[in-house]
């Protein structure tokens, strides 16, 4: 295995995988490629299985996808630099996102970023001298009935202030574990985290929760107040439920009153009554 | 209260370990699959046609005739793509079904790729939801396991494939045509349309992208039917979704409504506006949608409604926020998201997207000239229409509406910072000592 000097002075890379990782990455790729009827599909999977084996895109990952699939090195580092999730200096063991879009910043999400910027001394994209921990302002996340919103390795840290923020990342500091408020029982490393990403299980799906709170309110209140779609049971295709018809405004009942015209009984009821009501609207 | 919620998608997600398939077949899960099979694949496209389902990724465009417009079969493959890289601000429906009741969507994709002539699938997930991916490779392996993947399902002798893929981080590849050329290995820029995917799609070959509430919805209208799907929403807007509450709001989540609920409804079962707050504006589908404000409150939540009052429905993704936020401070920071998630292909929406950022952050501080908004309007009007795709209209969506509804705001920039007439501490969910105040927080480099 060769080293060369990197752009950064007193910065240096390796070239290339040793013959036991090189077999490893190969056979890893095989696996990826063949998902896919052309190989080039492959090439998003595979940088985040280098960024499972170096903890970034490093150079000799980009040589390696790139000689894998027959691409050049210089196509291969166009696409990885496209995506945010490709990091172009090692990572830390765990990337800390807060999450700074409109919504989680003004629920709190930049007072947030501000305290754990502050605390541990770094800014965005930047990480502990300890290799630890690696701070990011990213955008939405898709969790924004749980704002403000923090993601450790893209697991999810629902509902966050700024002190229990900073608990999470004294706890990872210390090298303990942390648990995410959906997801996963333990975060896992960068780099566990990116083999999965690239397609290979880690058996873990079971764990955790299937909805946090907000998930599930409206379910919850639909439950609470007998609310529920129309039965399929109106299209004839479904057997009735078990029981006989349910009691009007009881379980599994969409009725709160008894019928009294034919939308209550009908879709094709409902939709008379609708069109005569837009005509009396128009 | 008019309107009750109509849980269908949600139905199964308070169950115990609600992303198994036991607790899916155990709900009537798969139900839809075997009577889909047993039925000629073009009278399921009629089917999904007459439902009305219209796309639930925020442009609303008809499913089945989304799928119709496939080219005949040529003997060469043809491929459904699900778009599940959900990035649109305030849109967080998506990854809780997936988290959820991954079958909802499997079981979808199964039906709509047997109706589509289709054998190998693909699910185009972000990558930045490491437990939904971890969902979503279970829940494939537990439906190929039995029998609902692969060759010969259930004895049909219909064979079919589920790639799961994961994006690495960009806003753009939820673009139909960018995550098309993210899926091939590309930057995840737009491609230029005609073509359409439906023609020349994944590897140039004919293709349908939907979105994942679209396709989680089918096996609901193959089990219920199209006139049990029509029962519910308005004539033009049918069936269910998924209406996503969020910020000032005193319970925020995912109520799942007929369309064309109003928010005034929507709001009375979330208890409301954050109590001793009232509301100031809202997105009715996502950042890219025009703000509504308070006079919008009874404006039916369907495509048609929606698009007349001047906005779009979108995505469902309703962002609550009350008198204490500032517009400036919000439009900007969507400004700046739209910035960081151009991918540079065309030069309206590259340079005017940061044009747009540097006008708005002097807005924010307090700095902005009294020529500033006009500037504002006149870019937002060079980038419209004139954009490679929806992501440059989208970015000027807020501040064009913003400056409607709050134009004293925007003048104010030019004298007063937003963070002195809105102090963001009474807009945050818990109290705190702002460190910075009068200084910008967190504006990108």
């Amino acid at each position: 295995m060769s080293v060369e000097a990197g752009r950064t002075p007193g910065q240096t890379h390796r070239t290339s995988y040793d013959a036991e990782t090189h077999a490893r990455l190969t056979a890893d790729s095989d696996l990826i490629v063949a998902r896919y009827p052309q190989a080039r599909s492959a090439l998003l999977p595979m940088l985040h299985l280098v960024q499972s084996e170096d903890g970034y895109v490093s150079p000799r990952g980009i040589a390696f996808c790139a000689s894998h699939l027959g691409l050049t090195t210089a196509e291969v580092s166009a696409v990885a630099t496209f995506y945010t999730q490709y990091k172009r200096h090692p990572n830390g063991d765990y990337t800390v996102g807060v999450c700074i879009n409109t919504l989680c910043a003004v629920m709190g999400g930049d007072a947030i970023w501000e305290d754990l910027s502050d605390s541990l001394g770094i800014g965005h994209d930047e990480t502990t001298d300890d290799g630890r921990i690696t701070l990011e302002r990213i955008e939405c996340n898709a969790a924004c009935d749980y704002a403000p919103v923090v993601m450790v390795n893209w697991e999810f840290f629902d509902n966050q202030t700024p002190d229990s923020a900073r608990e999470i990342v004294e706890t990872i500091a210390a090298g303990q574990p942390v648990a995410p408020t959906r997801g996963a029982d333990t975060v896992c490393s960068f780099k566990e985290m990116s083999r999965v990403l690239a397609g290979f299980d880690d058996g873990r799906a079971h764990e955790g929760v299937g909805g946090g709170v907000p998930t599930l309110r409206g379910v919850e209140l639909a439950r609470a107040e007998s609310w529920t779609a129309p039965p399929f049971e109106a299209s004839g295709t479904a057997a009735a439920p078990a029981g006989g018809a349910p009691q009007v405004g009881g379980e599994q009942s969409s009725a709160q009153r008894p019928t009294t015209t034919a939308g209550d009984v009908s879709p094709s009821g409902e939709r008379k009554k609708q069109t005569s009501d837009d005509a009396k609207e128009s | 209260m008019a309107t009750t919620l109509t849980p269908v998608l949600t139905d199964t997600w308070d169950a115990d370990r609600s992303w198994t398939l036991a607790t899916y077949e155990g709900a009537g899960g798969y139900k839809g699959l075997r009577r889909a099979l047993g039925m000629q694949a073009a009278d399921v496209v009629t089917m999904v046609k007459d439902s009305g389902l219209r796309g639930r990724g925020g442009a609303g465009f008809p499913t089945g005739m989304k799928w119709g417009f496939l080219p005949a079969p040529d003997g060469g493959p043809r491929y459904l793509v699900v778009n599940a890289d959900e990035s649109e601000p305030g849109t967080c429906k998506d990854i809780p079904l997936m988290m959820a009741s991954p079958q909802h969507l499997i079981e979808g994709m199964i039906i709509t790729s047997y109706a589509i002539g289709c054998d190998h699938a693909f699910l185009y997930v972000r990558g930045e939801v490491l437990h939904v991916y971890r969902r979503l490779l279970n829940a494939i392996q537990e439906a190929r396991a039995a029998g609902y993947l692969g060759t010969d399902i259930l004895g049909s002798g219909y064979n079919l494939e589920i790639t799961l893929h994961s994006g690495a981080g960009a806003y753009i590849c939820g673009e139909e045509t960018a995550l098309l050329d993210s899926l091939e290995g590309l930057r995840g820029q737009p491609r230029l349309k005609p073509p359409f995917p439906a023609v020349a799609g994944l590897y140039a070959r004919p293709t349908v992208v939907n979105n994942v509430e679209s396709i989680a919805s089918v096996p609901g209208i193959v089990v219920g039917g199209s006139d049990w799907f029509k029962s519910m929403g308005t004539e033009r807007s049918t069936g269910h979704g998924l209406f996503s509450l969020s910020g000032h709001v005193t319970r925020p989540g995912q109520y799942e409504a007929p369309l064309g609920i109003t928010l005034r409804e929507l709001l009375d079962m979330a208890g409301g506006v954050r109590e001793g707050h009232e509301l100031k504006f809202w997105t009715p589908g996502g950042s890219s949608t025009p703000i509504f404000t308070a006079e919008h409150l009874d404006i039916p939540l369907d495509y048609e409604s929606v698009a007349a009052a001047g906005s779009m429905l979108g995505t469902r993704a309703l962002q609550i926020f009350d008198e204490t936020t500032s517009v400036v401070r919000a439009v900007t920071r969507w400004t700046e998201f739209y910035k960081h998630e151009s991918c540079g292909k065309c030069t309206p929406c590259r340079e005017g997207t940061y044009w747009l950022a540097q006008v708005l952050q002097r807005l924010e501080a307090g700095q902005g000239t009294s020529a500033d908004i006009d500037l504002l309007l006149d870019l937002c009007d060079n980038i419209l229409g004139r954009a490679f795709c929806a992501l440059g209209d989208g970015a000027t969506s807020p501040i064009t509406s913003a400056v409607q509804y709050f134009r004293d705001e925007f003048e104010a920039g030019t004298h007063t910072a937003a963070d002195v007439l809105f102090p963001p501490e009474r807009s945050s969910l818990f109290t705190y000592t702002p460190r910075q105040t009068g200084v910008l927080a967190g504006v990108h480099a």
